[in-house]
């Protein structure tokens, strides 16, 4: 065990060096630090100016090979953006956005409540609906509720996110006036008045794909043969279904979803733009549209790590739950 | 540009005619083929319509604008769908409503009484021109991309499954990696950087849905090498490359089918969210989207423009839903056991 854990730990930093070396070809070699400057400072900035703008944000050394510096001197390699954006990445030193000069580490504070208090009753309220309808489909197989309830959850899906917030403010927001079309706030009542709409908007877009995916997953252990056993012995259908093949189904469901959870972080990008939820996901909007260069890359970054840490952590899992994993 | 877009129409007709050439000469893709069209009738003849409109909105030449334009207008090239609607000729005033005759204030006869089925948006712009003109964008998302994308994916794919080690070893990390970068993010980075146009997004995009395809390819071919009929091949001293031709890609052919259905529809979805952005494609149903979201507030209410890009947009996305659908449970052996 403690051999594959160092191995997955391994890899996984691994796939961050790399994750990080996509991300300077990206937002240092592609873009051109050059033309990060002059969106930020200006067209008609005088050279004073745009230089000391530059040197400000360490755009200002060379990419890979400091040619100031003697040949056998370490900073040669060490005084160059690739070092600096490694070093500055990996000790969580975002330094300051490109576009306003704030703190990004502190932004990112402010930002983690707000997203976090949409995102988790999103994905609480998304999977237990979900599972729940999946489970009434598949109790129901092979009838016309279920075929229903599938063309339902194609027609949902077929639909774009921007519409579902679209129309779920007009109708909800503007119209009914149950709700306020988009604020934020930190007391509670107030809070959970403002995330109403946004999470009903989310859990209804989402829905469709997870039914299906559920369901096919309860179908297929539903054909398993514990299930014809459980059935022989005389257990009733929704004795079936409820003890033994949800517990059983629960075990790919949540494989599917321990790799989703890390995004709960980031926040959802539309719905906190579209809400004016102060989240990550607003931040992240904010930074595309202001050009924040510096901004974005530290979204991306840790969106990756986040994603690496909770695929590690399933992987773990399973090998302590498999011992057939360990060993390959 | 005319000439180029002309060319690739014609390519592409060429490229349609011979896959369905090969499609009717094998017996497998031929029984599948007739079995899609009797499960799925209508959204064939959907997509074949919308089809048919992206090829007339890509077919143009220049000349036969409306008399006293200026000359930069008149050097531009028309496409089949420009000349049907000729919308330099019916613009009416900003936001008349579908079918209005009579302006809203005062009771003016407008312009063209009658003439906009859909009404107009804020530029006078016929909506239903607009539409019919964001066909062409919503299949280059989705097709064009994946034009560029399968094959490269293939040749990465399956060289990493067949050949393993080194090769196989370098394609996977270069898969983690990108996979890692969760995908609405890396495609928005790489739109950043790499500007905002019609090549750079079908890139960025081609780059965010790659390793999908990739993995399916790896993993197949993985089985695949291991498979009796590859090791009978090798045997008889048939080289790599025409065992990957022969044996290796025409069965891994029906994934990449089903791959490429399902991924379209991902793709124009995630295209509505750059525009959104304020990084799409120009003339895409996501911006007319975009435009129309604060029409909804105005009094009296402006729907039209919504309602013209978003319904487009649901019954393509619908339609190859459905056909992806399908052609799953007729293709995948995994869920043919099951239905039987």
């Amino acid at each position: 065990m403690g051999a594959y854990l160092i191995r997955r730990v391994g890899y996984g930093l691994i796939t961050v060096l790399g994750v990080l070396f996509l991300l300077f070809v990206l937002f240092f070699a592609v873009t051109d630090p050059d033309d990060i400057a002059r969106k930020a400072v200006g067209e008609r900035a005088r050279p004073e100016v745009y230089a000391l703008w530059k040197k400000n944000h360490g755009y200002d050394r060379p990419l890979l090979l400091n040619r100031a510096y003697a040949a056998g001197d370490s900073r040669r390699y060490t005084d160059t953006l690739l070092f600096d954006h490694y070093r500055r990445m990996l000790t969580f030193d975002f330094g300051n956005s490109d576009a306003d000069d704030s703190l990004i580490a502190r932004r990112l504070k402010e930002g983690m409540g707000p997203s976090l208090s949409l995102t988790v009753p999103l994905f609480a309220f998304g999977l237990v609906l979900g599972v729940l309808l999946a489970l009434f489909v598949a109790f129901f197989r092979e009838t016309y509720i279920d075929r229903a309830v599938l063309v339902l959850c194609m027609l949902t899906m077929s639909i774009a996110g921007l519409l579902y917030i679209i129309s779920g403010q007009y109708l909800i927001g503007m119209l009914l006036k149950w709700f306020p079309i988009s604020g934020f706030a930190f007391e509670p009542y107030l809070a959970g008045r403002f995330l109403a709409l946004p999470v009903l908007v989310g859990v209804v877009s989402g829905i469709g794909a997870d039914v299906r995916l559920y369901r096919t997953i309860f179908v297929e252990e539903s054909n398993r043969d514990y299930v014809r056993t459980a059935r022989a012995k005389g257990c009733g259908e929704v004795r079936v279904m409820l003890a033994h093949v949800l517990r059983n189904a629960l075990i790919p469901i949540l494989s599917n979803i321990v790799i989703t959870i890390p995004f709960l972080f980031t926040g959802a990008l539309l719905l906190e733009s579209f809400f004016g939820i102060p989240g990550l996901g607003s931040l992240t909007v904010e930074a595309i549209q202001g050009n924040d260069f510096s901004t974005l890359r530290t979204m991306v970054y840790l969106g990756a790590l986040l994603f690496i840490a909770g695929q590690i952590l399933t992987d773990i899992s399973y090998a302590l739950a498999d011992p057939r994993v360990r060993l390959t | 540009m005319g000439f180029l877009s002309n060319t690739l129409v014609v390519l592409l007709l060429v490229g349609g005619v011979w896959l369905a050439r090969l499609v009717a000469r094998d017996r497998y893709w031929r029984e599948n083929a007739t079995q899609l069209w009797r499960r799925r009738p209508l959204a064939l003849i959907t997509l074949a319509l919308f089809l048919l409109i992206g090829v007339l909105d890509s077919v143009g030449w220049v000349g036969g604008g409306a008399s006293g334009e200026d000359d930069v207008a008149a050097l531009r090239s028309r496409t089949l769908i420009d000349r049907l609607f000729q919308p330099e000729r019916f613009t009416e005033a900003s936001y008349s409503a579908p079918l209005a005759r009579l302006s809203f204030y005062g009771g003016q006869p407008l312009k063209h009484p009658g003439k906009h089925l859909l009404g107009t948006d804020i530029l006078g712009r016929d909506v239903v021109y607009r539409a019919c003109k964001g066909v062409r964008v919503a299949l280059l998302i989705g097709g064009f991309t994946s034009l560029i994308v399968i094959p490269i994916a293939l040749l990465f794919g399956v060289f990493a499954g067949y050949f393993g080690k080194r090769i196989d070893d370098a394609v996977f990390f270069l898969m983690t990696v990108l996979a890692s970068v969760p995908s609405l993010l890396l495609l928005i980075a790489l739109v950043m950087v790499m500007g905002r146009g019609t090549l750079q997004v079908c890139i960025a995009l081609g780059i965010t849905g790659w390793v999908h395809f990739c993995r399916i390819a790896r993993g197949e071919t993985l089985k695949l090498r291991e498979a009796e009929f590859v090791d009978a091949a090798r045997a008889l001293g048939v080289s790599d490359l025409t065992i990957i031709r022969r044996h290796v890609l025409p069965n891994i052919a029906h994934l990449i089918i089903i791959t490429f259905a399902l991924s379209f529809t991902g793709l124009v979805l995630a295209e509505t969210i750059l525009s959104y952005l304020g990084i799409g494609l120009d003339g895409s149903w996501g911006q007319m989207i975009d435009q129309a979201r604060n029409e909804l507030s105005r009094t009296p209410i402006i729907w039209w423009n919504l309602a013209g890009a978003s319904v487009a947009l649901f019954v393509l996305i619908l339609a190859v839903n459905m056909i992806a659908d399908a052609l799953r449970d007729i293709i995948d052996p995994r869920t043919r056991r099951e239905g039987r």
